[in-house]
């Protein structure tokens, strides 16, 4: 069971892992939880991306926004580098949100195929 | 429509959140006894006014400026009317606001419960210098829950860490079973 002296602990953790990180995580992972997104399916997108990020200690920080306009691709996971690069990533699932993390937030590799670009530009 | 209570709840918090409250009070009591669900919202955000309130479950009102249409508040007017219940919003201009809804807990319509440790990581997550406080009963039986307490464990740790987040939503969800149990 549970209780919030368990809290502590977790401090301490918590703390140590700041102090080895030394300065802010590289990348920025937003999720869109505005009705829109909720309705398809952000809920678990987010919820896998926050434990995947817990477990594997990701250099990134999970943070959710509004509707950006595109509702017709939500789920979308927009993911913001330190250098401004940006990529929107649509129609995520859990098991995509979690290679992303591994492939571009662990491996630094866009996955092109889940891309905004790749649907328009493929016509879709 | 939404798929369970929680993600109902959770579009109204948004809102509070959105309303740039400091404090948000949700309170989901069930009533074997009365045969009721009754969830509420309160917030100390900026408020609305009278003819705000009037349109609000209109699902072309809203306050946000990237679209015409708002429906949060307008699923929780159609799961009201659809459960037996009843859907009420008070709300002062620069104090807060209250939205109440009331349903009939065995209705046949009534969606299922949902993940309420997930929805309050979710709402924690996403306004982390908000404090939120849950409660959670089954007639007499309550399940208390207040960031500010864990704040102020956490000593200038963020609650929005993923680790903390994951243990929150257990910590909630064993509330929230303990308290169905002792129910029974």
């Amino acid at each position: 069971m549970k209780s919030l002296e368990d809290l502590k602990k977790m401090r301490e953790a918590a703390l140590n892992k700041v102090q080895m990180r030394e300065g802010g995580k590289d990348y920025r992972v937003v999720v869109g939880m505005a009705t829109c997104g909720i309705a398809a399916g952000a809920r678990p997108v987010l919820n896998r991306l926050v434990e995947e990020t817990a477990a594997n200690d990701y250099n990134c920080v999970v943070t959710q926004t509004g509707c950006i306009g595109m509702c017709i691709y939500e789920p979308i996971v927009e993911v913001f580098g330190k250098e401004g690069e940006h990529t929107t990533y649509i129609h995520v699932d859990p098991d995509k949100a979690a290679r992303i993390l591994e492939e571009h937030i662990k491996n630094g590799h866009v996955i092109e195929e889940y891309t905004v670009d790749a649907a328009v530009n493929g016509g879709k | 429509m939404m798929p369970d209570l929680a993600t109902h709840l959770l579009e109204i918090i948004q809102n509070s959140i959105a309303a740039g409250a400091r404090n948000v009070c949700i309170r989901v009591l069930e009533s074997i006894v009365s045969n009721t669900i009754v969830m509420e919202v309160e917030d100390d955000g900026k408020g609305m006014s009278e003819e705000t309130v009037r349109s609000v479950t209109d699902p072309f009102t809203t306050s946000r400026t990237t679209r015409k249409v708002g429906l949060g508040t307008s699923f929780l007017k159609g799961l009201t009317d659809a459960c037996d219940g009843s859907l009420s919003i008070e709300s002062e201009l620069g104090k807060g606001t209250t939205v109440t809804a009331k349903v009939r807990r065995d209705h046949i319509d009534l969606p299922g419960m949902g993940d309420f440790g997930e929805m309050i990581m979710i709402c924690i997550q996403g306004a982390e210098e908000c404090d939120i406080r849950f409660e959670y009963g089954v007639d007499e039986n309550r399940f208390l829950f207040d960031t500010a307490e864990v704040k102020e464990m956490l000593e200038g740790v963020s609650i929005a860490e993923p680790e903390i987040l994951i243990w929150i939503r257990g910590y909630i969800n064993e509330g929230i079973e303990r308290v169905k149990e002792i129910g029974l």
